[in-house]
């Protein structure tokens, strides 16, 4: 459980992060969406004690981070897979932890294995990783005190199609085990597979929150028709309509409503369904687009699987 | 039974809420640190080039010296001398590093006190200091054995005993003080090039201010930590030698600490 109370936090006169407030609750996923620059990886730093807050608390297992006798047993933290020593190979690295967290030495044997890296990887120096592998040692290294709790920043940056899906099962085993995760991600669709619970971020300030199903239904339904007839008889009933491209309309009600609609007015559609992840896209883009510093850059980052900055 | 083992390495299983952990004990975090100086590359040949210079230096001081030059203190001296400046490096970057290499974030995390990870850093540093001069008195005795034998002369036992201690001391002070200016500026290369210009560019320009202006040559023993601190490689300092080393520390190491500390307390680990 990480519970987050008005964190404020301010650099001279820039706002970081605006009075930000969410719980991620044991047994769920809790993704932590927003563009680049939104506050994210701020935030997070301040749940783990690496950067103090101007106002506000965060708690982990209801202790502050800091105040946990041996953290990395509770808690286990990836906030930037390349913040590692270079010169150190990827077993240099979890002995370190293992040994700080007064773990058996097979435990680091065992989560190399866990995160799908070779023995003769392992053994190699960080510097010759590629960033995937970064990730996957990362992980490991988050994994290795077996804590209740995973606090992971863009965790899925720099992971193949198949890593980000063995990455998916990998955190939905820990949340349904009672679990709790706190993700990251710039990319709208890897929250929306995996989380349960959504936290939106623009600008320092949280635009959105609540269940994945909450906010999905709030995007509406797809719907697509020839003609404009269908658009009208929505409109005369006081639903919202709005074109979504290629003769699709965007309307703010259920499926089943729609439904209803297009048969009393008898128009035949070809296409009806819950607007979900282009509905989310829009609003995640919609709330977030008075923060973006440059709109068409951000978007296009946001189909970047490559991307290295976090 | 091979499946039953697989699976449970497979699954990292978040276990009831509520259990307590011990806390880390200060001694293995020492021990993590001192791992950590030895553990990457640069660590690794850093304290190799020690054991190297020491080496070489022994058998430069066997086959060019002239035979009455062959003493043990002349071979302490030959050994000493590359080793005051590696070993100040090697505490340079275990501060440094945790910035400059990032990985800091793992370190603060695993421990978020920063004054215990600092004080732990600060026991392995001394503690490679003075297992390092053990090794230059080591390879030192046995240079000495071998040059006296090679060249037929008599071996020259010649150190005083207050130099036994006096040198590792003198050792330890030149490391703390790497780490001091590691600790205040977190940066790998300007802390190499504070420290440069501390060790080989600021000995002869306060030689030439103290040889032109009479008042630095009368407060010079009191502050220049360069000077002060070489006494305790060839003599046993004098009451006011001693004075002139307490005050010139604490200028130029417990000062750089005790601010290093308290902005280390409130910077942000990124």
């Amino acid at each position: 459980m990480i519970t987050v109370e008005s964190l404020t936090k301010q650099y001279g006169g820039f706002t970081a992060v605006d009075d930000v407030s969410f719980t991620a609750e044991p047994g769920r996923v809790t993704g932590f969406l927003g563009p680049n620059g939104a506050g994210k990886s701020t935030t997070m730093r301040i749940i783990v004690g690496l950067t103090p807050p101007s106002s506000g608390s965060a708690t982990v297992s209801g202790r502050r981070f800091a105040e946990h006798p041996n953290p990395g047993r509770e808690v286990g933290v990836l906030l930037d897979a390349s913040a590692q020593h270079a010169g150190r190979t990827g077993r240099g690295i979890l002995t370190v932890a293992q040994r700080t967290m007064g773990l058996p030495a097979s435990r680091v044997d065992e989560l190399v294995e866990l995160v799908g890296l070779t023995s003769k990887e392992a053994d190699r120096r960080v510097r010759n990783y590629s960033l995937g592998m970064r990730q996957r040692l990362g992980i490991a290294v988050a994994l290795l005190g077996d804590p209740d709790v995973l606090i992971l920043d863009e965790p899925a940056n720099g992971l193949d199609p198949g890593g980000i899906r063995w990455m998916r099962d990998l955190l939905r085993g820990f949340a349904d085990r009672g679990g709790t995760v706190l993700l990251s991600s710039h990319l709208l669709h890897e929250i929306e597979v995996i989380a349960d619970d959504i936290v939106v971020i623009g600008g320092g300030r949280i635009v959105a929150q609540g269940t994945k199903s909450e906010l999905l239904q709030a995007a509406g339904t797809l719907v697509r028709t020839r003609g404009t007839e269908l658009a009208h008889a929505l409109e005369l009933r006081g639903i919202p309509v709005q074109p979504a491209g290629d003769g699709a309309l965007r309307v703010d009600a259920d499926p089943a409503t729609v439904g209803e609609v297009a048969l009393a007015a008898g128009v035949p559609l070809t296409e009806l369904r819950s607007a979900e992840s282009a509905g989310l896209e829009e609003m995640f883009l919609e709330l977030t687009a008075n923060d973006d510093r440059d709109h068409n850059q951000d978007n296009k980052q946001d189909h970047n699987h490559e991307r290295t900055a976090a | 039974m091979t499946a039953i083992a697989v699976e449970k390495t497979r699954t990292p299983s978040p276990r009831p809420a509520g259990r307590t952990t011990a806390p880390i004990p200060m001694t293995r975090v020492v021990g993590v640190e001192l791992r950590k100086m030895f553990d990457t590359r640069s660590g690794f040949w850093l304290m190799a080039s020690i054991v190297i210079t020491a080496v070489l230096a022994s058998a430069a001081v066997v086959l060019f010296a002239p035979d009455d030059a062959v003493t043990y203190n002349n071979f302490a001296a030959a050994i000493g001398v590359p080793m005051t400046i590696i070993l100040p490096i090697v505490a340079i970057l275990s501060v440094t590093s945790e910035w400059s290499q990032r990985s800091g974030l793992t370190t603060f995390t695993l421990v978020p006190n920063r004054g215990r990870v600092m004080a732990a850093k600060g026991v392995a540093t001394v503690l490679v200091a003075i297992v390092s001069i053990g090794v230059a008195f080591g390879v030192g005795a046995v240079g000495n054995l071998i040059g006296s034998t090679v060249n037929g002369t008599d071996t020259v036992w010649d150190m005083e005993s207050t130099q036994l201690w006096a040198i590792p001391l003198a050792n330890v002070l030149g490391m703390l003080l790497g780490f001091a200016f590691g600790l205040l500026l977190r940066s790998s290369a300007a802390a190499i090039v504070a420290y440069l210009v501390y060790a080989l560019v600021l000995p002869p320009l306060a030689e030439l201010l103290s040889a032109t202006q009479s008042w630095f040559a009368d407060v010079r023993p009191w502050v220049d930590f360069n000077y002060a601190h070489a006494v305790l490689f060839d003599q046993t300092p004098s009451a006011e030698q001693w004075a002139n080393l307490a005050t010139s520390t604490g200028l130029w190491l417990v000062l750089p600490l005790v601010a290093g500390m308290v902005l280390l307390r409130r910077a942000e680990v990124k």
